[in-house]
């Protein structure tokens, strides 16, 4: 890889040792994918759970915040993913001291690095929105995806370890989503039905995605009727990731790239695959447990917004939950602060529900928590949740907002 | 003893060899593992209850989220992991969580579909420095 000078300075050590690791690992991923050079970034954003860190990642990152403060501080805006602990709430979740103290050390290292903790997934929707044309180093598949394909933002999927490698230098290699020949469409959908809730604009994203499958491909989709909102793109774009690996899709009309077909493909060349009525029910039709016990219902993966909080405090007013099912709302720090002050939050837990801020469900420990609670069967209107959480031994089902809350209240999915 | 070798984009990681563990499948560590017993735990995984513990794992490609790229990582510090990953193409999760781990990973098989080219219980060797994989069959 091309390195300018002051990257070769950072490659030689001169600003200390965590910027020298930064350079040396870009320049693996770089080579791998062949990067001609590196890309100035603008902001970054890390994975920070301690399920995925482990006792490793943990001591892997204190390690870089005990070196002096000069060499340590991230270069640009830099922020955290969910954690995995709500401290409010962790021994209601059954979840131990032990991961408690682990995720304590894991923030006091980011602390200590100049990140951010800002806990969140939907920092798009709450944050700082990237702006077209802005490179980036994003974590989490579904800020990945939304920021390059409604912002029409810059980004590769980042894990943590290369998301911390841009914040320390500013930069990240220049390949995948950074070019523009890697932002052409390579897929082309018509949808033939309309999406009405978000677990619908979710099953979308999980078709689109299991057709598609992978990293590399580009699916641009037509025939969606009315303008959606950032709360469906972010479940469609969230299910779609977790599905295929898709870190960008052009919404004809909609999405910043895609003002028509032509603009991101040439459509002579492109012919279109169909999704109609019967890919949908098919997809629903995965999911069993009509009429069985439900252990827990999850909103959550992403973070619910604002207005998602607005409504599930709508559909829980004057109820209560059945007292063997659990009912979890699972937001981000700025929303929980907004929504305990409009009184949403007062609104849910009056049911019996909890709302759980900075965390995400399946980055909480998911197994344990399963086990501790006697989990098993899960309910939710997230199709990327249901898509995770089979490999952590629970048995998901989907329904909509509506339909999980019903469920939740009678102690059955109904 | 048939011996076969490969080549495939320059990867990243050590040079390794082991016993090969083969699936038509995708792959993310975050969805599919049971990482403290060492086996794939997702029941639609099709190698789902088999151990990945120092297996040569060959998979289509990678889904999912970028958990895996710390999940590497920790894996290998607990020796409880793959000793390398071939995919016939990679996201950049991967490719920066076996960077970080120092995991052999390598992909883009010029030859074809290496879940094909590759059985499961053929000892291979890795290279990822010079792309280069070596199959020996009995």
């Amino acid at each position: 890889m091309k390195l300018d000078d002051e990257e070769q300075a950072m490659l030689n050590g001169e600003l200390g040792e965590p910027r020298r690791w930064a350079i040396e690992h870009m320049m693996r991923v770089g080579r791998f994918f062949d990067a001609p050079d590196f890309v100035a970034v603008t902001q970054a954003h890390i994975m920070a759970d301690t399920e995925s860190l482990g006792e490793a990642g943990v001591e892997f990152l204190e390690r870089m915040a005990a070196r002096p403060e000069a060499e340590r501080r991230v270069r640009i805006p830099m922020i955290t993913d969910p954690r995995g602990i709500d401290f409010c709430h962790y021994k209601r979740l059954k979840q131990t001291d032990a991961m408690a103290a682990l995720e304590q050390r894991a923030i006091d290292a980011f602390e200590a690095l100049g990140i951010m903790l800002t806990n969140t997934c939907i920092n798009y929707q709450t944050i700082m929105p990237p702006v077209r044309g802005e490179h980036l180093a994003f974590g989490d598949t579904g800020v990945v995806i939304y920021c390059n394909s409604v912002l029409g933002a810059y980004s590769n999927f980042e894990g943590g370890p290369s998301s911390l490698a841009a914040g320390l230098t500013g930069r990240t290699p220049r390949y995948g989503l950074h070019l523009e020949q890697n932002r052409r469409a390579t897929r082309r959908f018509r949808v033939e039905h309309q999406p009405v809730h978000l677990s619908d604009w979710g099953a979308l994203g999980g078709i689109i995605g299991t057709r598609t499958g992978s990293y590399w491909e580009v699916p641009v989709i037509e025939g969606i009727e009315s303008v959606p909102s950032s709360d469906e793109l972010k479940h469609f774009g969230a299910a779609m990731a977790s599905y295929g690996s898709v870190p960008l899709f052009h919404l004809v009309g909609v999405s910043p790239e895609a003002p028509t077909l032509e603009a991101v493909c040439d459509p002579q060349s492109l012919p279109a695959e169909t999704i109609g009525e019967t890919d949908f029910e098919a997809f629903f039709a995965r999911y069993g447990g009509k009429g069985e016990k439900v252990d827990v219902v999850v909103f959550s993966a992403p973070q619910l917004s604002l207005l998602e909080m607005q409504s599930l405090a709508a559909l829980l007013d004057g109820k209560k939950l059945h007292p063997d099912t659990d009912l979890l709302a699972v937001t981000s720090p700025v929303v929980a602060a907004d929504a305990r002050r409009m009184g949403f939050v007062e609104r849910i837990e009056a049911s019996g529900a909890l709302v759980l801020e900075g965390m995400c469900f399946y980055q909480s420990y998911a197994r344990e928590m399963g086990e501790a609670n006697g989990w098993k069967r899960l309910l939710t209107n997230s199709v990327k949740l249901t898509n995770i959480i089979g490999g952590y031994g629970y048995e998901p089902t989907l329904s909509n907002m509506e339909n999980c809350v019903a469920s939740a209240i009678a102690g059955e999915i109904v | 003893m048939q011996t076969i070798e490969l080549k495939c984009h320059i990867g990243v990681g050590p040079e390794v060899s082991g016993e090969a563990l083969v699936t038509d499948d995708n792959f993310s560590a975050r969805y599919d593992l049971d990482r403290i017993k060492g086996i794939f735990s997702r029941p639609q995984h099709k190698l789902a209850g088999q151990s990945y513990v120092d297996r040569i794992m060959v998979f289509n490609t990678a889904k999912g989220g970028v958990a895996s790229a710390w999940m590497l990582h920790e894996m290998k510090s607990r020796g409880i992991a793959p000793r390398a990953i071939l995919f016939n193409n990679v996201n950049p999760i991967l490719a920066q969580g076996a960077a970080l781990a120092d995991m052999a990973l390598c992909d883009r098989f010029a030859d074809g579909d290496v879940t094909q080219l590759i059985q499961t219980g053929d000892r291979v060797s890795v290279n990822p420095a010079s792309g280069l994989v070596t199959i020996q069959r009995a």
